[in-house]
């Protein structure tokens, strides 16, 4: 029960709220020295691919503008030669 | 000489020396004309992601080269005019991709020895 005392501004939670703690994201491609992503094994892509087969953004995934960029362009290359598809609703 | 890369997907109704032959024709069209082919790979029959031309399933070729940029035009348009040929892309290779494709390649040939 909140204690209701005092002035009225002031609201007491019974438990803390969770703080969501921000993990520091980083860049798996500087990270790990990768320079060129090939766009020839799909199962490494799929890593950045979200269930429909969207491509995932820099703020879930972390990765600098410049390896979003070339994931992008990989990305539609498979696409293109039908290495992963445009749209899917399985979970790939 | 630009290093370049193309795949070609042909169509899954072919025999194997039919794959063969157009892949053939053009590896020589590339060295008639003054290219080279440094690497090649053929992926065989492999499920398409999404069906192309009402077929699930295709041969993928994968071709190296260096070549000069006017033999593309001619590369290109002899795909298209080739109907077994259902999809190709053919794209410059930047100093990452070369170092890549080469290690690639050296990896390649020291799993087989």
């Amino acid at each position: 029960m909140a204690v209701a005392k005092a002035n009225n501004n002031e609201v007491r939670y019974l438990n803390p709220v969770a703080v969501e703690v921000k993990k520091k994201k980083y860049c798996r491609f500087k990270k790990a020295g990768i320079k060129y992503i090939d766009y020839k094994d799909p199962e490494f892509l799929k890593r950045f691919l979200n269930e429909q087969g969207k491509i995932l953004p820099r703020r879930l995934t972390g990765t600098s503008l410049k390896f979003q960029r070339r994931v992008s362009q990989a990305v539609k290359r498979a696409r293109h030669l039908a290495l992963l598809p445009y749209v899917s609703d399985l979970l790939k | 000489m630009n290093h370049y890369e193309t795949v070609f997907i042909l169509t899954p109704v072919l025999s194997e020396p039919q794959v063969k032959e157009a892949v053939d024709k053009f590896r020589t069209l590339i060295t008639d004309n003054g290219g080279k082919v440094t690497n090649e790979e053929n992926w065989g029959l492999k499920k398409l992601a999404y069906p192309i031309q009402k077929k699930s399933t295709a041969f993928y070729a994968m071709m190296e080269f260096q070549a000069e940029g006017a033999l593309i035009e001619k590369l290109e348009t002899d795909y298209r005019r080739n109907e077994r040929v259902i999809r190709f892309l053919t794209f410059k290779l930047d100093k990452d991709a070369i170092e890549y494709a080469d290690r690639r390649r050296n990896n390649k040939k020291s799993k087989e020895e």
